[in-house]
């Protein structure tokens, strides 16, 4: 089995890579990479005028199942990956039953082997069932395959028990990643707290209510030495804090999402439940917050925090709606459009977010392509143009905001262990 | 006519000053027929009008079922229990049924904020919206504004005071916007912690201190005050906030000599307004009732009196 | 739509002159003034009902009430029209009971606008009679309605258009034909 991707511009950042260039698969894995490889009866993929990089990771999706597969299951969820641009996605624990124990984490590692068609790493919950009472099986959560825990959707809300988690966590060398939202503080919100709440007449998130979990947690991490991962930071002053934590040399890393780095909470106006999500869409200011965060290295990682909903869920009155944005087979198209294209994000630093740094943050053994590696492989097309139509999405979510936009650059090429898995848009498997 | 070309009305924030204009110029031939012995014109005959209030409000609900009677249409009021919703059938699905049902016009209140906004999305009828949530209460605004027109001659250049719970009304919401597009100074007074973020964004001026908010005002416009707030911990007591903010005749004083004093009804005795000051200014605040009225004639007139293929653009 | 004038039928003289030829009818056939109302259908039936007024006033010496008549809302084309009308004020300070009513317009066409003030008027109380005046009856209508006084009989084509102006509204007296243009 040997596959040839033949002359695309390929960008490694882990090996300073970024030339046209052949890049050839044997047997799932990454034999070379060099102008001129001979076909020799390779399969071709014609990858002219095309960005061969190493696979992306998604490191914050929802997968729904078990317990909600009317929102996404495993084959769903993973097919939206697939034609999203993404090898590999980590499924957040707040299923029913919850990820707290080996059982589930098998389950859904052997039903990602029968259907998926990308890699799929579970990540446990912090607290048994989420309930934020008592700490799970953490070390039998790791041993059967999970790799990292999280409390996404239901934060921990007592901070003794967060500190216990933490303690206990350093002895697998496994983040934390953490949700940050005080309860009290965001009680019924619907969308960021500001002006515009108050022009909607919705109830307000207050930026406060994450930066305060942010620097709680930020001051658990040094207390206990322990790492923890911020997910979907959203505001300029958890990334404040985020800053001044590393300079002091915590060991806490973060992600951003597409959607908070494009929309501000303005979109709200059309009452369109696409764009209720948790975090809010935020303000200009912190919008701009994020994106300098990004050019400034901050920021870790990009993940979708991919969250499908059923129709029921989005189609009624703004209040009842479900937070959430089904965001995978958007996510990269966003990226590229809004922050690569318009020249405010440079390709190799799009990589680094999106395959380098997440496997680092997760310790996987992915984002690069060094020969030897596992043939996980994304190739962009910069100059592909459009339209965003959530009917046609392999996701089972249709709620995205991006809806009806037309988006210059995409994903054109997922392999998965050397295996062309999506083409332009449709799975090939 | 400046009004036709709007199927809905969802709020005022997106009327301009003509449109407002020709609501209340129409609305002034409409309160001629309300003190008429026969209350009644042919203008909407086999016009249907349901009242859907997901929220429990005779006043506004009887205003609009009398508006649409005096026009002739048929009104049909349908009250639904909040906690249906969520149980039951789906807004959308109600609203279908009362569309294939052969209704022309949906007015909905409904206590969260954008359900108007979808409803119209869902549906051919025209819809108003009779409050939504914390949002708009754009018929109110407009019978403020006529009742301020009639006795001022103008809105133009007033300076209008809007006091009390600020956060949380709609009626706050529609009245600024609307106002302001004549050119209203619109103050907003009321505790801290029931001032809206950004409230200053909107072009009002905030203060926390009623003696000096009230200075030299053509209008006050005095909302109610719900006790959940104070269970919400938004403010300590009823007491506190009626030291604080009651409007008392003191306090009057320090508007214009020819102030007038609006409240959206019922009022809270001792709590928002004083009884002496309620006592004097009740024929108003029946006066806004009439006006109430007048002004929902009109709309509906101006929304339904019409071609309905020129204006269903 | 462009329209020409095509004739001039009556100017502020012949204006003149027809109002007071239907002040004298008005008083002949009512044997006085008694009782009387003038009601105008607004816009331009309004003058009208003021100068008749005046006029009975300069024969009689008797002053008598004058309303004004909207019929906006009893009219029964408002789903046709290309544009939604303005609805204006009906003012008519006095009670219409048992008065008999001059009704006045400024020109019978259909008869439909007069079907409307008929049904308006009877909102407003139940007069002991009422009787139509109409500065010109141009034929064509569609219901049975006659007016009693009539400043000129002008028989016309439906593709043409009566226009009155009148001082108060248009700054001067004058009733032209008028056709579309390029017909």
């Amino acid at each position: 089995m040997r596959l040839l991707v033949k002359g695309g511009r390929v960008i490694d950042p882990a090996n300073h890579l970024d030339e046209v260039a052949d890049l050839l698969v044997e047997n799932g894995v990454i034999r070379e990479i060099r102008p001129g490889i001979p076909e020799a009866g390779a399969e071709v993929l014609d990858a002219a005028g095309k960005v061969v990089c190493p696979g992306f990771i998604d490191i914050h999706v929802h997968l729904r199942e078990p317990g909600f597969e009317y929102k996404e299951d495993i084959a769903s969820g993973t097919r939206a990956a697939a034609a999203g641009g993404f090898t590999s996605v980590c499924c957040m624990p707040n299923t029913c039953p919850v990820i707290d124990n080996n059982a589930v984490t098998g389950f859904i590692r052997r039903r990602a082997e029968e259907v998926g068609v990308v890699n799929v790493y579970p990540i446990g919950s912090i607290t048994k069932q989420q309930e934020g009472k008592e700490i799970a099986e953490i070390a039998d959560l790791v041993a059967a395959g999970c790799v990292a825990i999280s409390d996404d959707g239901r934060p921990v809300m007592n901070a003794e028990i967060m500190r216990r988690a933490l303690e206990y966590t350093k002895m697998f060398d496994i983040p934390v990643i953490s949700h940050c939202e005080d309860l009290n503080l965001a009680e019924e919100g619907q969308m960021h707290e500001g002006y515009y709440s108050t022009l909607y007449g919705l109830k307000g998130i207050p930026a406060v209510a994450e930066e305060i979990m942010v620097a709680r947690d930020i001051l658990l991490a040094g207390a206990t030495g322990s790492r923890v991962h911020f997910a979907h930071v959203s505001t300029r002053g958890s990334l404040n804090l985020i800053r001044q934590a590393r300079q002091q040399g915590l060991r806490v890393t973060c992600e951003v999402t597409p959607h908070h780095l494009t929309l501000t909470d303005e979109v709200v106006g059309t009452y369109d439940t696409d764009t209720k999500v948790n975090p809010p869409l935020r303000s200009r200011e912190d919008v701009e917050a994020l994106r300098a965060a990004l050019r400034e290295g901050l920021v870790d990682c990009i993940a979708t925090d991919h969250a499908p909903h059923e129709l029921e869920a989005k189609d009624c009155e703004f209040n009842l709606a479900s937070f959430g944005i089904s965001g995978l087979e958007t996510a990269v198209a966003v990226i590229l459009s809004e922050l690569v294209n318009p020249g405010e994000l440079d390709l190799g630093e799009m990589v680094r977010l999106l395959a380098v740094n997440p496997a680092r943050v997760l310790g996987l053994d992915k984002g690069t392509l060094t020969p030897g590696a596992a043939a996980d492989i994304t190739i962009l097309d910069l100059n592909a143009v459009k339209e965003v139509v959530p009917a046609s999405f392999h996701s089972k979510g249709k709620n995205n905001p991006f809806k009806g936009r037309r988006l210059r650059g995409w994903p054109w090429a997922t392999i998965v262990s050397g295996k062309i898995v999506a083409l332009n848009g449709e799975i090939m498997v | 006519m400046s009004f036709e070309h709007h199927k809905d009305l969802l709020g005022l924030k997106d009327l301009g000053k003509e449109e407002i204009t020709t609501i209340l110029d129409v609305a002034v031939p409409m309160k001629d027929i309300i003190k008429r012995d026969i209350k009644k014109v042919p203008t909407l005959r086999g016009k249907v009008v349901v009242t859907l209030f997901y929220e429990p409000s005779t006043r506004t609900r009887t205003s609009f079922e009398l508006a649409g009677k005096y026009l002739s249409a048929d009104t049909v009021n349908l009250a639904v229990n909040t906690s249906s919703v969520q149980k039951g059938e789906s807004l959308r699905d109600t609203i279908k049924t009362i569309e294939v049902m052969g209704a022309d016009m949906v007015v909905i209140r409904h206590s969260m904020s954008g359900v108007p906004h979808y409803v119209s999305r869902n549906t051919s009828m025209r819809v108003i919206n009779a409050g939504d949530g914390v949002h708009e209460h754009p018929t109110q605004g407009l019978l403020d504004m006529y009742s301020i027109r009639e006795k001022k001659g103008t809105l133009e250049g007033l300076k209008v005071a809007i006091v009390g719970d600020i956060l949380h009304s709609r009626v706050a919401r529609s009245n600024i916007f609307g106002l302001q597009k004549f050119g209203c100074e619109v103050r907003v007074i009321g505790p801290s912690t029931l001032m809206p973020p950004g409230v200053e964004k909107l072009g009002v001026k905030k203060y926390f201190n009623i003696e000096e908010g009230l200075e030299g005002v053509d209008v006050i416009n005095v909302l109610r005050i719900q006790r959940e707030r104070q269970k919400k911990g938004l403010f300590p007591t009823l007491e506190e906030y009626a030291n604080l903010y009651c409007l008392t005749r003191e306090r009057v004083s320090r508007a214009r000599p020819d102030v007038l004093v609006l409240h959206p009804g019922p009022m809270n005795r001792g709590v928002e307004i004083s009884s002496e000051v309620a006592d004097s200014v009740t024929s108003i605040i029946n006066e806004q009732v009439t006006n109430g009225v007048a002004v929902r004639m009109a709309l509906l007139y101006l929304m339904m009196g019409g071609s309905r293929d020129e204006i269903a653009g | 739509m462009n329209f020409i004038e095509k004739t001039r039928i009556m100017d502020e003289a012949g204006m003149r002159r027809a109002l007071t030829r239907i002040s004298h009818e008005i008083i002949e056939r009512n044997k006085g003034v008694k009782d009387l109302a003038i009601i105008g259908i607004r816009r331009r039936g309004g003058p009208l009902a003021e100068r008749l007024a005046e006029k009975i006033k300069e024969i009689e010496g008797v002053e008598i009430p004058v309303g004004l008549l909207d019929i906006t809302l009893y009219r029964d084309d408002l789903t046709t029209l290309a544009s939604q009308p303005m609805v204006l004020r009906t003012e008519v300070p006095f009670d219409i009971t048992n008065k008999v009513i001059i009704l006045t317009d400024d020109v019978l066409y259909t008869g439909r606008t007069v079907r409307a003030a008929l049904d308006a008027l009877i909102d407003l109380g139940r007069p002991r009679a009422i009787q139509l005046a109409v500065l010109v009856d141009r034929g064509h209508k569609e219901l049975p309605i006659k007016a009693d006084y009539v400043g000129k009989n002008v028989p016309t084509s439906k593709k043409e258009i009566i226009t009155v102006r009148v001082k108060e509204i248009d700054g001067k007296d004058e009733v032209v034909i008028e056709e579309l243009a390029g017909e």
